[in-house]
């Protein structure tokens, strides 16, 4: 697997360059299912908004860049610590929720974002902003080189899949994933989840805004479509057809997921209403993607 | 070490739990018997702190614990297990173990270093498991387990939280003879070094084990006693033993 | 401001809030009875809006237009019940979400392909156009006014249904115990299908109502639908008298929140500063609400399981 993603930009970059576009997209897309994975897959929060993070990273380089301030350092910082904050405080009040309502309450928030951004104007509102420049990181790499850009990408790529998997196996990973599966155990024993949970989630949310920086370089464009649900959506598919037993499944998902819409999208322009009746297919027997051989929970 | 008074827990019409005064001291093993429906896990439930009760106290090694949560109570040092099989079934056993051990290891907020490999936790939880006698399936998935094996596995994670007082809800349902005795065996040897209050059906396990017995009939406590008075005593006999006892 | 501004703003929220109760009652039985996370909800109401307009162009009349509407809507629904939804009962939520979240994409290609992706025009009935005389002096739309009417009545007539028949009762009972209602034998899945039958007829209604005020477009179900969710959070899963009194405060502080808080802000600070302030304080409104609303009460304010 991990082969398959080092080749590519060997032999690509002599070749065409839209296919270098394409993956690095994927790959960006993947570092946010990574990210949800966290929460959803070992931390089994079914969480509806998490494009939110991916609004916020992007809005962070757009209205830095507005200002002036190119610097990627900075703005980068700013977008894992802006999503990290709004992930603490949609955390702090939805995770005392559970089940429905905790789907609920997480794709409404992020929903408030999304006409956060569309009514503030200056900042382009439901037509998004371009971005002037792309995250200045002098002397280090040149993002409008696509070859570095896309090496940045893998690297960080490669990089959230591996702290994911030490926090997963991590004692404050076992908690999380002891707490998903089984909650009144857990808290017999003495855990409180609460606390674990919260904490979890701000990390999927920072790792996520990291996600909308480097979106936001890629596209050169942001819009509030990116905080939509319908991206929530994408996201939490990639998720689940990449399995959700390991931390690299997502970007399995990812590429499974996008290169399907890609293929999709040459046939026709309504290859939505091809992929959505996909989609319940694979939900409904495609159980859990390449989980492996684990156990299968109760319905 | 453990002290209810006047413990009352009612559902719409329904009184689970009646007024309930119960004294457990340490070293003790405390049985509460009774026919079904008599509210034995409704009791248990709101000593481990799964259920609010309406109205009463309960104090625990002098403290009054009636406000505090499950996981509160249990890293006070009371630990419970489930009537009904409640472990981590995808998790091996030596994990479910593990964990119990992890809950009382200080917090858990480490995000780097690999639990599994962790002989902090480990070791514990091995000798946990040789304690119960499931040396052979640590690395058995807990789903995988024999229904026994899962019982006793309940009762190693109760342990591993090294606890002041046992809340044990028929550790020994849906187990067959021989599993039984093995259990009732190991509680024996429990005994001398922990507190129990033991919810039991098993007649032969209760009158082995208990120190003393509290009998609970619709969510009353109508005797409490040494298990050769219960024996004798008329009205237990007639709600619960029977005439022919 | 004038009073009767605010009057005819209320009449505004109240009209929402109409709307978003017929969305949200149905929605809440389908999660508190059937624990399913339906979020296909709003394209029933998408369906409904887009039938009755065909509909009524077909045959002419608006009356007929909107029956065959509604009786589309029902068909659908159903439909998709049977076909797609059925085994979904058992699964996790998330499950539900992701097919749910499937069949959305599908109904809003599947429109856009039927009828492209242009908003299409629906007006009322001539019979409906026109305005009334409010007691504040100023005029408001007939049209309006009838759906507050049709809403308050269907309102009753849930009331009555619920609180007064045996099916009524097995709702109730269902919200607050499934598995209980189960086990009574009573025959679960008759129950599901017209819960959800149910629900999809009023989603059906709301939409048909909404084609004349809003746009008849792909995706307007999803618009709506978020804050039908926050309705439901607001209202307690599960309980139409939540769902009404949710629906209610909702439309009401949305409608006030977007006509009055720039004004309102621009006499606390300065106009241009509330020129973006403003509306962006008024959208935010009603998540906020939500937010504050769960700080105090998790379950919401009714919720149908006991406390």
């Amino acid at each position: 697997m991990l082969v398959l993603l080092a080749l590519p930009p060997l032999v690509i970059a002599l070749g065409q360059p839209f296919y270098l576009d394409l993956v690095r997209r994927i790959m960006i897309l993947a570092i946010a299912a990574v990210s949800l994975n966290l929460i959803l897959g070992y931390g089994g929060l079914v969480s509806f908004g998490h494009a939110a993070y991916l609004g916020i990273g992007a809005y962070a380089v757009g209205i830095l860049g507005f200002y002036g301030v190119t610097n990627g350092w900075i703005q980068w910082a700013v977008a894992i610590t802006a999503s990290a904050l709004v992930a603490l405080a949609i955390g702090a009040v939805s995770i005392r929720t559970s089940g429905i309502y905790f789907i609920m309450i997480t794709l409404a928030f992020t929903q408030m974002l999304y006409y956060l951004g569309i009514s503030i104007a200056e900042f382009g509102g439901d037509d998004g902003m371009r971005l002037n420049a792309k995250s200045q990181f002098a002397g280090l790499v040149d993002l409008n080189d696509p070859v570095a850009f896309y090496y940045v990408v893998l690297l960080l790529m490669l990089l959230a899949v591996f702290l994911t998997y030490k926090i997963v196996k991590s004692r404050f990973g076992m908690v999380l994933r002891a707490t998903k599966s089984n909650e009144a155990r857990s808290r017999a024993i003495g855990f409180s989840p609460y606390p674990y949970r919260l904490a979890a989630f701000v990390i999927a949310g920072a790792m996520c805004g990291l996600a909308g920086a480097l979106y936001a370089n890629h596209t050169n464009y942001i819009t509030p479509g990116l905080m939509s649900w319908q991206q929530s959506g994408d996201i939490m598919f990639m998720v689940i057809l990449g399995g959700m037993a390991s931390t690299a499944g997502p970007v399995l998902g990812a590429f499974a997921l996008l290169l399907v819409e890609d293929l999709l999208s040459g046939w026709t322009q309504h290859w939505q209403v091809i992929l959505g009746p996909l989609l319940i297919l694979s939900v409904i027997f495609f159980r859990r993607g390449l989980a492996g051989v684990l156990y299968k929970p109760d319905a | 070490m453990l002290e209810v008074k006047g413990l009352t827990k009612t559902f719409g019409a329904l009184r689970a739990t009646d007024a309930v005064d119960l004294e457990v001291q340490e070293g003790e093993t405390l049985a509460v018997i009774g026919p079904n429906g008599a509210g034995k896990t409704t009791l248990i439930s709101q000593l481990a702190g799964n259920l609010r009760p309406d109205a009463g106290r309960i104090r625990f090694a002098g403290e009054d614990i009636t406000s505090l949560s499950a996981p509160q109570r249990s890293r006070k040092g009371l630990a419970r297990s489930f009537q009904i099989t409640s472990v981590y079934p995808e998790f091996s056993a030596l994990d479910n173990v593990a964990l119990a051990v992890q809950a009382h290891a200080g917090h858990s907020f480490r995000f780097w270093r690999e639990a599994r490999s962790d002989p902090a936790l480990i070791e514990p939880a091995r000798r946990m498991l040789d304690d119960v006698g499931l040396s052979e399936r640590t690395n058995v998935l807990a789903a995988n387990l024999a229904h026994g094996e899962q019982r006793q596995l309940e009762v190693a994670m109760a342990l591993a939280t090294r606890p002041r007082l046992l809340l044990l809800d028929e550790p020994m349902a849906g187990m067959g003879i021989e599993e039984s005795q093995r259990m009732i065996a190991f509680l024996a040897t429990l005994k001398r070094r922990q507190t129990i209050v033991l919810v039991e059906h098993d007649m032969d396990a209760v009158f082995r084990l208990a120190d003393r017995i509290a009998v609970l009939v619709y969510g009353r406590v109508i005797a409490t006693d040494s298990p050769e008075k219960i024996k004798m005593n008329e009205e237990v006999r007639r709600a619960y033993l029977g005439e022919d006892a | 401001m004038t009073f009767a501004l605010l009057f005819e703003q209320l009449l505004n929220g109240l009209q929402f809030g109409v709307m978003l109760f017929l969305m949200a009652a149905g929605l809440t039985l389908v999660f508190g009875i059937m624990n399913f996370i339906n979020l296909a909800h709003g394209s029933l109401y998408m369906v409904g809006a887009y039938l009755a307009v065909a509909a009524t162009q077909w045959t002419g009349s608006y009356v007929l237009g909107v029956v065959l509407g509604l009786a589309g809507t029902l068909v659908v629904g159903m439909i998709v019940e049977v076909v797609a939804l059925r085994t979904l009962y058992e699964r996790d939520h998330l499950d539900q979400v992701l097919a749910t979240f499937g069949l959305i994409l599908f109904f809003n290609e599947l429109v856009a392909i039927i009828w492209g992706r242009a908003a299409l025009f629906a007006s009322g009935p001539a019979w409906l156009q026109g305005q009334i005389d409010l007691f504040t002096g100023s005029r408001y739309p007939l049209y309006r006014a009838a759906i507050i009417l049709v809403g308050l009545v269907t309102a009753i007539i849930l009331w009555y249904v619920v609180t007064r028949t045996r099916l009524g009762m097995l709702i109730r009972a269902g919200a607050s115990n499934r598995t209980m209602v189960a086990a009574l034998g009573v025959n679960i899945r008759l129950l599901y299908t017209v819960v959800f039958g149910f629900g999809a007829a009023l989603a059906g209604l709301a939409g048909l109502m909404a084609g004349p005020i809003y746009n008849v477009q792909p995706g307007m179900g999803e618009l709506i639908l978020i804050q039908v969710f926050v309705v439901i959070v607001i209202g307690g899963i599960g309980s139409i008298r939540g769902a009404l009194v949710g629906a209610i405060i909702v439309g009401i502080a949305d409608t006030l929140g977007r006509a009055f808080l720039k004004p309102l802000l621009g006499t606390l600070i300065s106009p241009p500063a509330a020129e973006s302030a403003g509306p962006a304080l008024a959208s935010m409104l009603i998540y906020l609400l939500m937010a504050a609303v769960l700080a105090f009460r998790p379950q919401g304010l009714f919720p149908a399981r006991g406390g």
